[in-house]
């Protein structure tokens, strides 16, 4: 029983050790931005953030989720401000108090990918309704975020036009995924799916899939930012998230995001470019 | 990519010495490490107190503690997102997406491995070592101690379960962590995250480290219970 103390002893010693090398730096300013997947996944933001904290001395935490829960977070107080890609959802969000000062900071555009062998024929397609309403009649499978993410409210809102109960049909694969994760879905089933061009750049060779239908002007999908309302929650570090608002919208964050090109391709475009 | 190719690629970045996977790493053994060192010690106690002790509601107990056996970590992830968001009654404590939730999250589900099968090994030990103990003129404690030190191997498979469970757990982790890079991102959260974004190669490396840790970790256990008697 002595070398087993003995052993306890050791262990313990060594446990303490470890532990004392694991000590956690404390900074003293920390920003919480809970943001989308696209964001975070296409590299963007580990372009962005590295030059607003040498410029600001204030680290940024990075919670990406989809918009849905985005927005959730930021209205439990749980994040200090939100950058997301859905603007009525914004607007609701500012106009019940949850955030304030909410800007567009950039934009880029959801495609329509699909199977090299296109089996609802829609490339050549230059109305998104008209290429869903083929994809539907067609049969062929349609890959779904079923996340409430950005990207699966606007699907939402392309076959409520439509008048198609899409959830629920055979050919409608409701994932309940993240982007990278629906494209690869996509790819393995060769079936259709809705996408932000940054997360499809990022994933095409992986996954086969071809661009069938871009450029319709109801698939534009704008990025803004807000803070969240320091008087809902006087605990935020408004002070930093209002830094932030102000640095991706000056000259210096609107050239970060135009340098932003991982394989010479521009994945976000400046709003003040339009 | 075939699995061959992206496991030589995750091979590279180990040894290439990637600080992002190191951190990672890092990350992982620092909040689960902390979180046994403040489980195990409860856990073998409650076990110990359930395994000896005759109160009301003792079976009941047994069979709560078991049947939580099975809770899903993303369930208790959800209760304690609720708890510590700012939002939730201890949203003052402001722990939510930190280090320490995750750390409390991890003991929470450590407790009921810990306590159910320290219950179950010091139920099957040998009772004539409690006699003995006492006839010895041991008290409290001593006996106590004595009966855990009989059955030390029992109930380190019960602390190595325990850790196997909360160092590959991931709903938890991803709920109150919120896999903020360099700060809470562990290797299961790494790994889920790194595979949605279809770079298998990281995924298979963090896989790897997350086993050769899983296996350092047993064989300090082993050497510490030192060997079976001879």
């Amino acid at each position: 029983m002595d070398a087993f103390l003995l052993r306890c002893r050791f262990s313990a010693a060594i446990l303490l050790l470890c532990l004392s090398l694991f000590a956690q730096d404390v900074t003293a300013c920390v920003l919480r931005l809970a943001t989308t997947t696209s964001t975070d996944n296409s590299g963007l933001l580990r372009v962005l953030l590295p030059q607003f904290e040498r410029q600001h001395g204030c680290r940024v935490q990075v919670i990406a989720v989809g918009t849905g829960k985005a927005l959730r977070l930021a209205e439990n107080g749980d994040a200090d401000a939100v950058l997301v890609h859905d603007r009525e959802a914004e607007r609701a969000f500012v106009d019940n108090g949850h955030g304030v000062n909410r800007r567009d900071v950039m934009y880029n555009d959801f495609i329509l990918v699909g199977p090299l062998s296109d089996p609802a024929a829609v490339r050549g397609e230059r109305d998104v309704l008209r290429a869903l309403q083929k994809i539907a009649a067609s049969g062929a499978r349609f890959v779904s975020r079923g996340d409430d993410s950005g990207t699966d409210r606007m699907e939402r809102s392309l076959w409520q036009q439509l008048a198609i109960k899409a959830r629920g049909a055979p050919w409608h694969v409701s994932a309940g995924l993240g982007m990278g994760e629906v494209l690869t879905m996509a790819g393995e089933m060769q079936a259709y799916a809705l996408s932000d061009r940054a997360t499809y750049a990022a994933t095409r060779a992986r996954t086969g899939l071809e661009i069938v239908l871009e450029g319709d002007r109801r698939l534009f999908n704008p990025y803004g930012v807000i803070a969240v309302n320091p008087q809902k929650y006087p605990e935020v570090n408004f002070s930093a998230a209002m830094a932030l608002i102000g640095w991706l919208t000056s000259d210096a964050g609107k050239a970060a995001i135009r340098a932003f090109r991982p394989g010479g391709e521009q994945l976000f475009f400046v709003t003040t470019d339009r | 990519m075939g699995l061959l190719e992206a496991t030589r690629e995750a091979l590279q970045l180990l040894f290439a010495g990637d600080p992002e996977l190191w951190g990672i790493v890092a990350v992982s053994l620092s909040v689960t490490l902390r979180a046994m060192l403040i489980a195990t010690p409860l856990g073998i106690a409650a076990g110990y107190l359930l395994a000896t002790l005759a109160f009301p509601g003792r079976r009941v107990l047994i069979v709560v503690t078991q049947g939580l056996l099975a809770s899903p970590t993303v369930v208790v992830g959800l209760i304690l997102y609720l708890l510590l968001s700012r939002h939730g009654i201890f949203g003052e404590l402001r722990l939510l997406f930190t280090q320490t939730a995750m750390v409390i999250g991890q003991v929470l589900i450590a407790l009921p491995v810990l306590v159910a099968f320290s219950l179950a090994a010091i139920q099957s030990a040998d009772p004539r070592a409690r006699e003995t103990a006492i006839a010895l003129g041991a008290s409290g404690p001593r006996i106590g101690w004595t009966i855990l030190f009989e059955v030390r191997f029992a109930v380190m498979a019960a602390v190595c379960n325990a850790f196997g469970r909360v160092v590959s757990e991931i709903g938890c982790s991803l709920m109150i962590g919120g896999n903020i890079a360099g700060f809470t991102r562990n290797i299961p959260t790494a790994i889920a995250l790194e595979t949605s974004k279809g770079e298998f190669a990281q995924g298979i490396a963090l896989g790897i480290v997350l086993l050769l840790v899983a296996l350092a970790v047993n064989f300090a256990f082993a050497f510490f219970q030192g060997e079976a008697r001879r």
